[in-house]
């Protein structure tokens, strides 16, 4: 931390005018650019071997979620079983990076994962459109880490960031930071509402230097959620990030992720934008809930040379 | 699963070879059929492998002069004085016949030129059919064209062209002269004869009137001679700034109508204010595309001094990226070198940016143990003096320069003998057009390289040639304006 490169970073954020510089400061994301090339990586054909090891590492990468209204003990139970032994036919399969659940929850889905190795994560800060008070915030964070959420997905205050309010959104990241203890902590940027790519870039360099360990592109109740392109900038930014201060920090698509097809091409672009380091659980994660069976029906493809229909893996 | 980074091979998959209808002989196409040539037929080989793919059949001065003949005839009695409207069916017909043999005519490609086949799929055949497209449409409204109201035909059209973009060139000379109402010769390159020759096949299923196209493949002396023959109106080249030259000078006086599309040594230039990631992915497609076998490549960087060593740390990191290797590979990036002269063209310059001082930077990608290939390579510390700087490499070897203001930016970058295309990074639209203005290059692209459409014309300033292809303003090359 103690680089040259570090120091400078401590300096861009003493300020609400500092940081306003340093963040406008950076380069800008072409949009034609960015979305071409996502495309054209989009085109990698990945089979064999190769689509195995993407599968198995993909369903390791899953944050399976759910994030209803109706949730009950009962459905994040059935969850947490899916978590562990994702198909109960090859035991051989990974369990699934985390379940993420609101923060009344986590106590069940603790108790029902206690000793699996899957993470529990929880969202929080009056997900999922922050509009509350910091001490809201701070005590739903409080709640779920009290609970034992190991993981805590927040959201940034969209419209503060929108209004130029940057030390306002860094001052909130920082303070659910510290009260999350050992608890890591996922900012969500909500993309799809900030609307352009420069903004993606400067909310992930904001989440980034506040100290978030994972930058998260949706909360899955906006539309668009995850896309392609987006996830190339927030990847491109954890790499511009270690490459300054040698952290690694880690990337979340969520949302609208549904085939293996699709987490296929991100894991291309985790490989290849972010580079190989990446392709680990610690470092990315998928925020979904129907892409598990997905990539268990295709792993089964893979193993057994057929096709079996969706009534060969679990619903939940 | 944490720790070590796991490693992520992926496994080789290849576009299946079966699909290229690969036979053992091609013959040359005149008059409507395909017939023996007279002269000394050629090998092409694969350049990723090195074997022999098929014996081709090349044409003598006696084949050239029935080919003409053929292309006079046809143009007297059928294709110059049919209505546009009829031309249009036919062409229209073969740029769907293209769409039809798509994987085909890629696969093709990919086995005679070394190009791979994400390019030979996603960029030389569609743009191929798009140019046919975009012609059809144009040859029953030549009269609003800004010709007069019923512009004329030149007559029988003499076209040599390249091994780079073999289809796409040939598509690029047939598709405006069929719809202007000339007949065609075309020459397709020694190394790469066998798109262009299922290009004439697809004229027979198109039922074109035989004579309207003829293709006669063979080397140089075959080249000389169609464009020196008396019969021909016009001629149409594309290649080395060399032997445009030798047809210029050989035409002179005789009241051919010519164009020229040669070399060139473009710059691409990088400002401070650029979208840098992007930047760098167009600085990546600019000279790493087809090999760097591109006449528009971007083969000079130029890139604005404060933000150099940021923008060269990152390239270095995408083009290790590269995936170099079989060009039937659909996960292949870089294919093969097409021939084992340029391979040797290409280390010859390379060693000489290595005596003149110039810091060489070379992708650690694996290299394939057999064919033509050549590890992307990135020259910094260049100087505007080193034949680096100056000569057309035309293989994937990027030379790095450094300038401090805009000024300083146009004059180096149009300190060329050439001038085909150049392209801006800055996120500042006034730059853009500022710079855009004062260079001297037929085709500029801002926060973008490498980008072909039918409806934009192409073409150089002084020593890249002159006349331009594709878009309204390529018609002129075909009607007598």
């Amino acid at each position: 931390m103690a680089t040259p490169a570090a120091t400078e970073l401590s300096e861009v954020t003493r300020d609400d005018a500092s940081l306003r510089r340093f963040l406008h400061g950076l380069p800008g994301v072409d949009q034609v650019g960015v979305e071409q090339r996502a495309a054209g990586l989009g085109t990698r054909s990945i089979k064999k071997a190769a689509k195995l090891f993407a599968i198995d590492t993909a369903i390791s990468m899953v944050d399976l979620t759910t994030l209803e209204g109706a949730d009950t003990p009962g459905k994040v139970r059935t969850l947490a079983a899916k978590a562990r032994r994702p198909d109960p036919d090859y035991p051989d399969v990974p369990h699934v990076g985390a379940v993420c659940v609101y923060p009344d929850l986590v106590e069940v889905a603790v108790t029902a994962l206690a000793g699996s190795g899957v993470g529990v994560a929880s969202v929080a800060t009056a997900f999922p459109s922050g509009r509350s008070n910091l001490g809201v915030k701070l005590a739903d964070t409080e709640m779920a880490v009290h609970a034992g959420a190991s993981e805590i997905d927040m959201v940034i205050d969209r419209g503060a960031f929108l209004s130029g309010r940057y030390g306002r959104v860094f001052d909130e990241i920082v303070a659910v930071k510290a009260a999350c203890g050992d608890a890591h902590l996922k900012v969500i940027l909500e993309t799809g509402e900030l609307s352009t790519y420069d903004n993606v870039r400067r909310a992930s360099w904001l989440a980034l230097l506040a100290g978030g360990d994972f930058i998260k592109t949706s909360t899955g109740k906006v539309t668009p959620a995850a896309t392609l392109p987006v996830t190339h900038v927030m990847l491109q930014a954890v790499r511009d990030w270690w490459e300054r201060t040698g952290q690694l920090r880690g990337v979340k698509p969520a949302g609208g992720i549904r085939t293996t097809k699709d987490a296929i091409r991100y894991l291309v672009a985790v490989h290849e934008v972010a580079g190989p380091e990446w392709l680990s659980p610690e470092l990315f994660r998928f925020g979904a809930s129907s892409l598990l069976n997905d990539l268990l029906m295709q792993r089964r493809a893979q193993i057994e040379g057929h096709y079996s229909g969706p009534d060969y893996v679990t619903v939940d | 699963m944490s720790g070590e980074p796991m490693s992520w091979e992926y496994a080789p998959a290849p576009e299946s070879r079966d699909i290229a209808n690969l036979k053992p002989a091609y013959r040359m196409f005149v008059d409507g059929k395909f017939v023996d040539g007279t002269g000394e037929p050629l090998k092409t080989i694969n350049p990723a492998t090195e074997e022999v793919l098929a014996e081709v059949a090349t044409a003598s001065k006696a084949d050239i002069d029935t080919a003409v003949r053929a292309a006079r005839r046809a143009y007297d009695k059928v294709w110059g004085r049919m209505p546009g409207a009829e031309r249009a069916k036919y062409v229209f017909r073969i740029a769907r016949l293209i769409q039809e043999r798509t994987r085909e005519l890629a696969v093709l490609e990919s086995l005679d030129n070394g190009k791979p086949i994400k390019e030979s799929r996603d960029v030389d055949v569609p743009t191929a059919a798009a140019h046919f497209f975009y012609h059809a449409g144009w040859a029953d409204k030549l009269g609003h064209a800004g010709y007069g109201p019923n512009p004329r035909p030149l007559g029988v059209a003499g076209q040599v062209i390249p091994w780079n973009f073999p289809l796409l060139m040939a598509a690029w000379k047939i598709a405006p002269a069929l719809a202007c109402g000339n007949t065609v010769v075309l020459k397709p390159a020694e190394t790469t004869p066998l798109t262009a020759l299922v290009l004439a096949e697809i004229c027979q299923q198109a039922d074109l009137p035989a004579g309207v196209v003829n293709i006669l493949p063979g080397a140089g002396d075959v080249g000389a001679e169609l464009v020196n023959h008396a019969g021909v109106d016009k001629v149409a080249f594309t290649g080395s700034t060399e032997v445009g030259k030798l047809i210029q000078r050989s035409l002179a006086g005789t009241g051919k109508k010519l164009t020229l599309e040669l070399g060139g040594k473009a710059a691409n230039i990088v400002f401070d204010d650029a979208p840098l990631d992007q930047a760098v992915e167009g600085i990546v497609n600019g000279i790493f595309f087809n090999q760097g076998h591109v006449c528009c490549a971007g083969s000079r960087l130029l890139v604005q001094e404060s933000v150099a060593d940021e923008l060269l740390a990152k390239l270095r990191y995408r083009v290790s990226t590269l995936r170099l290797g079989d060009p039937l590979d659909k996960n292949t990036d870089v294919g093969a070198i097409n021939s084992k002269a340029q391979l040797d063209k290409i280390r010859e310059l390379t060693e000489s940016g290595d005596s003149e001082g110039a810091q060489k930077w070379t992708s650690p990608c694996p290299m394939p143990d057999k064919g033509f290939f050549f590890a992307p390579t990135v020259f910094s510390d260049v100087q505007q003096s080193m034949r680096i700087a100056r000569e057309e490499i035309f293989g994937p070897v990027l030379s790095v320069l450094t300038f401090r203001t805009p000024e300083e930016a146009v004059a180096k970058a149009n300190n060329t003998p050439y001038g085909l295309s150049a392209g801006i990074w800055t996120e500042k639209g006034s730059r853009i057009l500022w710079t855009a203005q004062r260079m001297r290059a037929g085709v500029v692209w801002a926060n973008t390289f490498n980008r072909f459409d039918p409806t934009a014309p192409f073409g150089g300033y002084q020593e890249s040639g002159f006349g331009r292809e594709g878009g309204r303003a390529g018609l002129e090359a075909y009607l007598d304006v």
